[in-house]
């Protein structure tokens, strides 16, 4: 029987001498016999690892769409970015992966370290001086944001730009169940929010998206604005690539900046575990949700880091925490603080220059195709959105036959009727995206193939 | 500008374990520097300032880090170099189940046919991820006596409030408004947590002399406003509740359901299950029972599984085998929504389903008795050092207590802990949970050896003795790891969050 317990049979029974008792079930005879499960579990028998290797064989051929497969101009949040392999070597170093939370200092310094630094790059990008040590993903990110705003606030409306992205916006929805958040979607115009029909009493939150989920880069001087007047908290979501080059949360004067960290060295991996992206001012440090690192000094006056300002937490404040966080993404963050290390100050900023570069010039061929469209006139940084005189699953479907996952349909990311984009286009556009791994010749051959596509 | 770099880059000279301190990776750059290097695409190199109005575009020149890729590689080994881990040695850390993590889940996992799919591919084009789900959601169902399970929480906290929220939409839908939860006093805090989040308020119920749940408190804590219980079973004492039918009768009479926090299902596994208890939604760690590596902290995950009644609440969309064999996404008809931005933390997933496999379920309740087993042996081992805060057979772990040794030599828990750092283990839990004075929480898994145990046990007796014989020793260990105590109250005091507040900080 294979497994990974290292008792002889011996041992076992020594063990078991020690306790008084005869067998492994008698450590279970206070458990009632009642609800005790007869039999065992009805699984199947194990099987040795190269065994089960093989059946998972077949579940990978099963993948189709895999970026060997298919050239990958799909993104919405999840991107088809280079991993060098030098972050795949450290990220996979097994003092990282197989370490837990690090509540004893004295000897988990190296994650502790390096959680530091990620907090510094990512305060970096956003602009704003604090920034946690990971959350699950941008989507849950936004959450702890708007209970941030609220707690923050006594308001409980939220204001949400349609161009967060759907998914995200459904989430917060889902959460705004228990809590009891007003959600209040605000509709796009020409792919640009309209912040001038709002209603601007009980705001607690103000949240928009830089750029949005169609790729468009809004002028955020309306949302702010608007969060000033109504005394509430300025939520920004942020493509972090984009960010390097960007106009800084800090600098539109956002209180927090979420976003999803996935770009920073971690696989497409079907959607997870991703990095939630969580920096704010000063003023709301009280209200962080999640570990935050600090740096102080060792008995020897040596620097040391370690968790700090741990009175917000659930294992110690309980049901008064800011957050129900306990286990996070850590090695996701690991992960990142590797990968912008080896890209550096200019490397970063050379992959958002070239996603922006290959964006626009596939931009500028697939408009000028007839039948295809720009959604919005408004500038876009490394995605836009098209619509077209076909169903785009149809034109989807059939750039997967030449080759191409082609971008998202937006109505398989709204789920139906959706304030970001009307019903008469809705069903007919795609969002597509594209990454400094897209060369010209696999941008003209999918210019080729959309044309074919939508023809 | 040079004169402030700090010396880096110095693998060859640094110790292994060193106590030396590691320059930050922005002590370490040097301007100019770099390791990136990207592919070549011939698309246009247009400037950025010719593509996107200047008005978006950022005044500065974000500084991120400058360093060479063999810098690099030496700064973050020797990070590791400082790092305790499984793979390093003992990891007895009560309630977070710190098992050896095999290595071939990590491997399966990471084949270019899951990690290379996009999470939006069409179902079509993703059979074997959709398969790999339903899979695991039936096994783990099978293995809770649930009916029906959700992978979309990306962790144990995120499970419990899905599994909130789905007791409120339940309680809803029967047109019920309903106020409270109940939890015991040895509850993980993510529960009370979990709890104000999902809208509702805690009643907190105190243990009994036994470390149980108190019936009759319970009983007294009922009534019509109770939407439900969440309990750990094992308990996080380490104690079967053995009266837990009683409890599941009683709940369930006042109209409330019962969650199980899954914290501890390892310790069970194969002997009895939640739905047999009278659960009616249950979380799992997965990370914790089915050995995925926990990362430094994480990711997790955190499935849900639920009875019959609450399957139709279910967070959507969910993989589903449709009646022509293929598998596609659907959203149950009551749906609560989406808990996570895509489908959960799906590589998390695939490990643990390798796990469940290579283990059968066998295996899987071969792992709960030897984990049981191996917390007994410590348990009675220790029965003259550290005595057993509830002298009982306990689970998958045991809470011990030093409260003599702190009344006889003032040496607390916490000390002990890190003098046992320093004996190469890792510390347990401890002051959890919080109803135990003086409370070292040990959860040894089933993965360790007899003989790892003996040295567990061995280290420990001779920490008590030298908190005998030399108190401030042990008081102020440990004394060879890179960084002795650390200030916490000056880091929460003087917090210095990133680089740029350290530089401000520094005269």
């Amino acid at each position: 029987m294979p497994d990974y317990i290292p008792h002889t049979a011996t041992e076992t029974e020594e063990m078991l001498s020690f306790l008084g008792l005869s067998s492994l079930e008698s450590l279970f005879d206070h458990v009632p016999s009642a609800i005790k499960l007869a039999g065992g579990l009805t699984l199947e028998s194990g099987k040795s690892e190269p065994d089960v290797a093989a059946d998972f064989a077949r579940l990978t051929r099963a993948n189709l769409a895999t970026t060997e497969r298919l050239i990958c101009f799909a993104g919405a949040g999840a991107y088809d970015h280079e991993v060098p392999a030098v972050v795949k070597a450290l990220s996979s170093r097994s003092e990282f992966v197989t370490a837990y939370t690090p509540y004893q200092p004295e000897v988990a310094q190296g994650i502790l370290q390096a959680i530091f630094e990620y907090q510094t790059m990512i305060s970096r990008l956003s602009g704003l001086p604090i920034a946690n040590a990971s959350l699950y993903d941008g989507a849950t990110a936004l959450v702890e944001a708007v209970n941030m705003a609220v707690g923050a606030t006594g308001r409980q409306k939220l204001l949400i730009s349609a161009g967060v992205h759907p998914h995200w916006r459904a989430v917060v929805k889902t959460f705004a169940a228990g809590t009891g958040h007003v959600v209040v979607e605000v509709p796009l115009v020409n792919g640009v929010t309209d912040w001038t029909a709002v209603r601007r009493d009980d705001v607690g939150a103000v949240v928009a998206a830089y750029p949005n989920y169609l790729g468009v880069l809004e002028d955020m001087h309306g949302a702010k604005a608007l969060a000033s007047e109504c005394d509430a908290l300025f939520i920004l979501g942020c493509d972090p690539v984009a960010a390097s080059v960007l106009k800084t949360a800090g600098q539109w004067g956002a209180d927090v900046m979420v976003g999803e960290g996935q770009p920073f060295g971690t696989p497409l991996a079907f959607g997870g575990p991703y990095l939630g992206l969580f920096a704010c001012t000063d003023a709301q440090l009280r209200r962080l949700p999640g570990r935050l690192v600090g740096q102080t000094v060792d008995t020897k006056d040596r620097r040391a880091f370690v968790t700090t300002l741990r009175a917000r937490e659930q294992d110690i404040r309980r049901e008064k925490a800011t957050s129900n966080v306990c286990t996070n993404q850590t090695l996701m963050a690991v992960t990142a603080a590797v990968q912008l290390g080896w890209l550096g100050t200019q490397g970063l900023r050379e992959v958002a220059t070239r996603c922006a570069q290959g964006a626009h010039y596939a931009f500028d061929q697939l408009v000028g195709i007839d039948g295809v469209d720009a959604v919005s006139s408004a500038p876009f940084f490394r995605e836009f959105a098209l619509v077209t005189k076909r169903e785009a699953n149809v034109v989807l479907d059939r750039l997967v036959d030449e080759g191409f996952f082609g971008g998202l349909a937006i109505s398989q990311l709204t789920g139906g009727p959706d304030p970001s984009l009307g019903d008469d286009q809705i069903d007919r556009s795609v969002v597509i995206t594209v990454t400094e791994k897209r060369t010209k010749s696999e941008i003209d051959q999918f210019v080729a193939a959309f044309a074919k596509a939508v023809s | 500008m040079v004169a402030r770099i700090a010396p880096g880059g110095r693998a060859s000279s640094a110790p292994l374990l060193g106590t030396d301190t590691e320059p930050t990776i922005f002590e370490m750059s040097s301007p100019g520097r770099s390791a990136f290097q990207l592919r070549s695409t011939f698309v246009p190199a247009t400037p950025l300032t010719e593509l996107i109005a200047t008005e978006h575009l950022g005044d500065h020149v974000i500084d991120i880090a400058e360093v060479s890729e063999r810098d690099l590689v030496a700064h973050f080994t020797r990070l590791s170099h400082r790092q305790f881990s499984v793979d390093l040695g003992a990891y007895p850390l009560g309630s977070c189940t710190m098992k050896y993590n095999p290595k071939f889940c990590d491997a399966v996992a990471a084949d270019a046919g899951f990690n290379s799919v996009h999470p939006a591919a069409p179902a079509a084009l993703s059979q074997g991820w959709l398969e790999l789900m339903v899979t695991l959601e039936t096994k783990l169902c099978e293995i809770t006596g649930m009916a029906a399970a959700t992978l979309q929480p990306a962790a144990g906290a995120a499970g419990e409030l899905t599994g909130l929220l789905l007791m409120r939409a339940y309680h809803e839908a029967n047109g019920q408004v309903r106020s409270r939860v109940i939890i015991p006093d040895s509850a993980h805090g993510t529960n009370p947590a979990s709890v104000t989040l999902g809208g509702y308020e805690v009643t907190t119920i105190p243990s009994d002399e036994r470390g149980l749940v108190d019936l009759a408190a319970l009983k007294a804590a009922l009534g019509p406003d109770v939407a439900g219980i969440m309990l750990t079973n094992p308990n996080t004492v380490g104690l079967f509740e053995e009266e837990i039918t009683e409890i599941a009768a009683a709940v369930h009479e006042v109209g409330g359901l019962l969650y199980y926090d899954g914290a501890n299902l390892n310790a069970i596994l194969g002997v009895v299950r939640p739905g047999d208890m009278g659960f009616d939604i249950v979380h799992m760690n997965l990370h914790k029972t089915f050995a995925t590596p926990h990362g430094g902290g994480g990711p997790g995950a955190g499935p849900v599984a639920v009875s019959s009644r609450i399957a139709a609440y279910l967070p959507g969309p969910k993989p589903t085998l449709m009646a022509d064999g293929t598998y596609d996404w659907t959203t149950p008809e009551r749906s609560i929504g989406r808990v996570h931005g895509w489908h959960g933390n799906a590589m998390v997933l695939a490990r643990a389903l390798a796990y469940i496999n290579v283990h059968g379920g066998d295996g899987l309740t071969r792992v709960a008795q030897y984990a049981v087993l191996n917390a007994n042996w410590l348990r009675e081992r220790l029965r003259d050092t550290l005595p057993a805060a509830y002298d009982r057979t306990c689970m998958h772990e045991c809470v011990l207590t030093s409260s003599q040794i702190k009344a006889d030599h003032q040496v607390r828990a916490l000390d002990i802990a890190k003098s046992l750092l320093e004996e190469g283990f890792h510390a347990p839990t401890v002051y959890f949970p919080l109803i135990v004075d003086e409370a070292l929480m040990f959860e040894p898994t089933e993965t360790e050896s007899p003989q790892t145990l003996e040295a567990l046990a061995e280290a420990l007796e001779r920490i008590a003795q030298r908190a005998a014989e030399d108190p401030e020793a042990v008081r102020t260990s440990p004394h060879s790891t890179p960084v002795t105590r650390v200030d916490e109250a000056r880091a929460a005091r003087r917090l210095i969050a990133t680089e740029d507040a350290a530089s401000r900080n520094t005269p």
